[in-house]
């Protein structure tokens, strides 16, 4: 029988959440509807002269090939800092929890990352990866490898997401040591007896148990490699060459921000308000179910 | 810097806290030693009268304090000058109400101010199609050509005859190349460079309405054979590797400074960070242009920013920026302001002041630019550009010329797929600014 604390008055709970709503609102309901109301408008940066023009701006963004190709680079990046930050999260988290001497230093130093900020991790990447200036181009140069990715999008594309994955790690490792740590050894060890190799133990017993938390992360993976890289491009190659990691937030911001576009950059958020909804829900209805509690 | 600032402005207010003051609030995007510089010409403004005080506020980078600026103003609360970069004055323009024109606020000031006392490209990009002077010219700097003399030794070429034209350049390219160095060229700012200058250097539009300067209904030309041709240049030497792409903004000097590359084109004001950082013989001269179009070279045209006044003020505090501005156009202070920032002085005055103190023989370099932007009276093609949220649109040149550049498109249709980007840009900033 479920437990459950009935509050007499009739005022009293709504009071203790109204901090919370008000919270949401003013913060997060307010400025999305807000974002709503200007993409139906077309407006000059000072606000002088202002038309409604229904769906004209989001009419302008789906005839735009740069737009929707945007669409496809967003997709692969979402997809590479999603996988390759989970993957190498749960390799580093699997060593660290055979680590018996000095763990805790060993699990010191892999969280650290997470403290840097986006934008200082972005230039510390640029920085090691310049083209001209860069340590790791420079060795990338002395092994013949033309590295330049101020012109070659595939390799911008790289930088970023090799950017974005190594500040979200940290935070990866983090669940993935304490899921791994509430595995009861007891299974481990009955199939150790059983005669099941490390590798096996690691597929059919860790890894499905795991499923919680790789669920749980692939979400916020995903959420962030969708809004909170921003400060990573912006910080590196802004978009470029050529819209090669013009990812839609970026596009947003640059739009929005740089260009002084409101109603454009308005019917982006929107977009990509959609998007992030559908997800969510995509993620939570279809792919849960697959996930072993 | 801030903190620096803080105390002059603390020291000045205890002077003259006796007399009523009229605060005078100027937001800028001029950090590290030109802030220096700015707060200077703040200072000598302040402590040269009582009535006003100009308080200069760092922004951020010129989209950044643009930004901030017109947030405020939606707010109600501007500054009274605000610095734009040069492809922000389409916008401003265009915010009747935001802005008070400049020769408005001499003339209701009674500010002496006589426009054929600024150098003519450098107050054409400001001006509007009926002659009237709508923004303050403050820094103004043009593209110019930097060659590394040792790498020309080595090529076996004379270090002091840099190329005239883009054929002698294609061939210095290929001795360089054959001399064992690879990158032979880069650039900075490559719509600046290769298309706004290029047309104006050579007396061709990149938009229709001169540029954009007659109207808003304006739509780009970049597509014409000699912007094909010059872009289809630079794409056939990125692909031999002798042209380095670096960026979309300064990046190329570094290239240049490392000695990477043999030769640059670039602002005049990246020259202070190749003095620092070049352990070589270098010099910087004209850039180049095709001999066979008629007339070329014609004349360079500006970059930088110019002061924009913003409107909704107290007369007294408009007197007060008419005064400022009647100070910041003094021969001694546009001197000063020009050696010192490598900037290009704003008047004929200041500029004769400085040929006569023997500023240039002593640093050539710094009278090319100069000599660039005043070689002809400019003419419709070559007085400046003003194309509506020209920052995206540049940004589209800038796109499609790295497609080039990469060896994803050939030129042509890559500057026609930039003319038809463009355009679109400009259809929805004409639409957003009918009234």
């Amino acid at each position: 029988m479920e437990k459950r604390v009935v509050f007499r008055s009739a005022w009293l709970p709504y009071a203790l959440v109204a901090p919370q709503i008000a919270i949401t609102i003013i913060f997060f309901f307010w400025p999305a509807a807000q974002a709503v109301y200007y993409s139906f408008l077309v407006q000059d940066p000072f606000g002088l002269s202002t038309q409604f023009v229904w769906f004209q701006n989001f009419q302008e963004l789906f005839q735009n090939d740069h737009y929707l190709a945007s669409f496809k680079i967003t997709a692969i990046f979402s997809a590479l800092v999603a996988f390759s930050g989970l993957a190498i999260s749960l390799l580093l988290a699997v060593m660290a929890d055979h680590v018996v001497r000095g763990a805790l230093a060993y699990k010191t130093l892999l969280i650290w990352p997470y403290a840097v900020a986006p934008a200082i991790a972005g230039v510390l990447w640029a920085f090691l990866f310049a083209p001209s200036i860069g340590i790791v181009s420079y060795f990338l140069r002395r092994m013949g490898y033309d590295w330049n990715w101020v012109l070659q999008g595939d390799q911008a594309m790289a930088l970023i997401v090799i950017a974005s994955t190594w500040k979200q790690i940290s935070y990866n490792f983090l669940f993935f040591l304490a899921g791994l740590q509430s595995i009861p050894r007891s299974l481990l060890e009955a199939a150790a007896i059983d005669g099941a190799t490390p590798f096996r133990r690691f597929w059919t017993i860790v890894f499905p148990l795991l499923s919680p938390t790789t669920f749980f992360l692939l979400v916020i993976n995903i959420v962030y490699a969708f809004f909170g890289t921003f400060g990573v491009v912006d910080a590196t190659t802004q978009g470029g060459p050529a819209g090669a990691t013009q990812i839609l937030v970026y596009k947003v911001y640059y739009d929005g921000v740089k260009a002084a576009d409101l109603g454009g950059s308005a019917a982006q958020s929107v977009v990509l308000m959609a998007i992030v909804i559908v997800l969510t829900v995509v993620q939570f209805r279809f792919v849960e179910k697959k996930v072993q509690y | 810097m801030i903190r620096k600032s803080l105390v002059a402005a603390l020291a000045l207010l205890g002077a003259t806290a006796a007399h009523a003051q009229t605060e005078i609030q100027w937001w800028h995007s001029m950090g590290g030693a030109l802030g220096d510089r700015l707060n200077d010409l703040a200072n000598k403004f302040n402590a040269s009268q009582k009535d006003y005080k100009i308080v200069p506020t760092f922004k951020g980078s010129y989209p950044e304090s643009m930004t901030a600026a017109i947030a405020a103003y939606r707010a109600g609360n501007a500054p009274h000058i605000l610095q734009v970069f040069e492809v922000g004055t389409a916008t401003m323009m265009s915010a009747k109400g935001a802005i008070v024109p400049v020769y408005k606020l001499m003339k209701d000031a009674d500010e002496r101010f006589d426009p054929k006392a600024y150098l003519g490209p450098v107050a054409g990009y400001y001006t509007d199609s009926k002659g009237n002077m709508l923004s303050f010219p403050f820094n103004s700097s043009t593209a110019i050509f930097y060659w590394n003399k040792d790498a020309y030794r080595k090529a076996g070429l004379d270090p002091n005859k840099p190329p005239r034209t883009w054929k002698e350049f294609l061939a210095n390219v290929e001795k360089i190349q054959a001399s064992g160095q690879k990158c032979a060229y880069t650039t900075s700012w490559p719509s600046w460079v290769h298309v706004e200058n290029f047309a104006a250097w050579h007396n061709i539009p990149i938009g229709t309405k001169e540029n954009g300067i007659a109207g808003t209904d304006t739509r780009f030309t970049i597509n014409d054979p000699l912007h094909v041709r010059q872009v289809q240049m630079l794409g056939e030497l990125a692909k031999k590797g002798a042209f380095s792409y670096a960026g979309r903004t300064n990046q190329g000097g570094a290239k240049f400074s490392s000695g990477e590359c043999a030769m640059l084109t670039e602002s005049t004001g990246g020259q202070a960070n190749i003095r620092r950082d070049a352990k070589f013989d270098w010099a910087v001269t004209e850039i180049p242009y095709w001999d066979d179009v008629k007339g070329a070279p014609q004349n360079a045209i500006i970059g930088g920013a110019s002061l924009w006044v913003m409107g909704g003020k107290t007369n007294n505090a408009y007197k007060g920026v008419a005064k400022f501005f009647g100070f910041l156009s003094r021969p001694e202070v546009q001197m000063e302001w020009h050696t010192t920032t490598g900037y290009v002085p704003i008047t004929y005055a200041a500029y004769e002041m400085t040929k006569k103190s023997g500023f240039y023989e002593k640093n050539p370099g710094a009278e090319v630019a100069i000599k660039m932007l005043m070689k002809k009276p400019p003419t419709a093609n070559s007085k400046g550009l003003r194309f509506g949220s020209y920052v995206q649109g540049r940004e589209v040149f800038e796109e499609e010329m790295e497609a080039v550049f990469a060896g994803k498109k050939d030129a042509k249709a890559a500057l026609d797929e930039a003319v038809k980007r463009g355009n679109e840009i400009l259809r929805k900033f004409e639409a957003a600014n009918k009234s």
